[in-house]
């Protein structure tokens, strides 16, 4: 219990980091893998390639790899610089918004196709089908594997350690500097982790309810 | 064709479509002019929903030409979005939007086709309800119908685009059989008011009562074109009368 007391202010600093990495990349690869589902099942050939291939290339890699690539090797290339923070999120984004898009296109395939025939047969363009009739519908039937996503995506949030970006994940880092109980430490760390997924699990549990109406 | 007579609503000439190896439409022709209530009839997998399916291109076509008011079937596009708010159509399945209710149901298309205000849309909305018989049932969800209730707020939802023109693709066949007639009334009250129809069916009453026209299909090809009473009487072909044959003797 000492090295939580005695520690709360790291503690609470670097989770604090982790609940902020883990929002901002929650919420961007949410839109970005939306975006990437409605790629994957446009009429157009050529957007239904570049979603598979972008799901292709950051689900098949290792995310340690992916962040490797924007923190080592993309400032090479000097197009933009960027910050360890940001290249953080990027690399969390792009990774996990590759998982949210086969998420959200299993749910899209929930969806009798008679609903999108429905919407042609009125007049809606394709995004006005997606938009108005198809992802609603789909996103009541994601709940459950889209919370497993967004709890992965938080506890990716510590590969960010091996870079120099501090979260909680760097919890282990300072307190071996200070010769604290390392083990305690990391016992401490893991039930911080156990907390922070709680409300979304919670979150899913309310979704769920709320959107098992009316089929 | 002289150039005074109007083009036909819509007109299918020598179309082709195939469905791998099974050749679904043979060389189909068919022309239905404003104002007519047409009929298709025939046995299961003769084409007649494939047909329907393909005047909104709901299903391409490998060859032949399908034109509705004079306009030949634009590619897949803004350009068929707009042909396909002129043609209402009404499934076998209803496929109402399960997420909403039965006004937002009937107000979706023309507020994000048409771009009509929300107030607009609302008042026709359940003008349309009312003349089919369902203005109570406006704030409900979809699950909560009846069939025949749902498929009338199908037709309510087909309607409120002022098309030019509706197809039905069996629209009384998911029905229990004390709800095909209250479908069937909305239909045959369609048809008096002059809306040009396409109905695939096997509703052999209303074929009687509303249509002007009988087409009967069998194995991809029309195979009779005809006046209800010509075709219920006197039919040509032996496959019409085998196929009347087994229908009527029950």
């Amino acid at each position: 219990m000492s090295v939580l007391t005695n520690n709360l202010e790291l503690f609470l600093r670097l989770f604090g980091q982790t609940l902020q990495l883990f929002a901002i990349s929650a919420v961007l690869s949410l839109v970005l893998g939306t975006l990437l589902a409605a790629l994957r099942v446009s009429p157009v050939p050529v957007f239904r390639a570049i979603g598979a291939t972008y799901v292709t290339v950051l689900r098949n890699t290792p995310l340690t790899l992916v962040f490797v690539f924007f923190l080592f090797a993309y400032p090479l290339l000097e197009i933009l610089r960027i910050e360890p923070y940001t290249a953080a999120v990027v690399a969390l984004t792009l990774y996990t918004a590759a998982f949210v898009c086969e998420v959200v296109r299993s749910g899209i395939n929930t969806v009798p196709v008679g609903q999108a025939e429905a919407s042609r047969a009125l007049g809606l363009t394709f995004t006005q089908m997606l938009g108005n009739v198809v992802l609603p519908q789909a996103l009541r039937s994601v709940v459950p594997p889209m919370t497993s996503t967004m709890i992965a995506l938080l506890k990716n949030t510590t590969v960010a350690s091996g870079f120099a970006v501090p979260q909680a994940g760097s919890i282990r880092d300072a307190l071996s500097e200070q010769g604290d109980n390392v083990l305690f430490g990391l016992i401490w760390v893991a039930i911080g982790f156990v907390v922070l997924v709680m409300p979304l699990t919670y979150v899913q549990q309310v979704f769920e309810k709320r959107w098992s109406v009316a089929r | 064709m002289t150039a005074a007579s109007a083009p036909p609503m819509i007109r299918v000439a020598g179309v082709d479509k195939f469905f791998g190896p099974l050749h679904v439409l043979k060389n189909v022709q068919l022309e239905v002019p404003k104002g007519q209530v047409v009929v298709v009839l025939g046995p299961s997998g003769s084409g007649k929903s494939t047909l329907c399916r393909t005047i909104n291109r709901l299903e391409p076509i490998d060859s032949g030409v399908i034109e509705v008011d004079g306009q030949p079937l634009p590619a897949e596009g803004k350009e068929l979005a707009r042909l396909r708010a002129d043609v209402g159509m009404v499934f076998q399945s209803f496929n109402l939007f399960a997420h909403k209710t039965i006004g937002e149901n009937v107000m979706l298309a023309p507020m994000k086709v048409r771009k009509t205000p929300a107030a607009d849309a609302r008042k026709t909305a359940m003008e349309l309800l009312e003349r089919v018989g369902i203005a109570n049932q406006a704030d409900k969800f979809p699950a909560q119908l009846s069939g025949g209730q749902q498929q009338r707020a199908a037709i309510a939802r087909a309607l409120a685009m002022k098309p030019k023109v509706m197809l039905f693709d069996e629209p009384t066949s998911a029905l229990d059989p004390e709800m095909v007639q209250e479908v069937l009334d909305v239909m045959t009250g369609l048809a008096k008011d002059g809306m040009t129809m396409l109905v695939v069916t096997h509703e052999m009453g209303f074929a009687r009562k509303a249509a002007d026209r009988v087409i009967f299909m069998s194995d991809g090809e029309v195979v009779e074109d005809s006046t209800p009473e010509e075709f219920f009487s006197a039919p040509k072909s032996n496959r019409a009368k085998d196929f009347l044959g087994k229908i009527l003797t029950h």
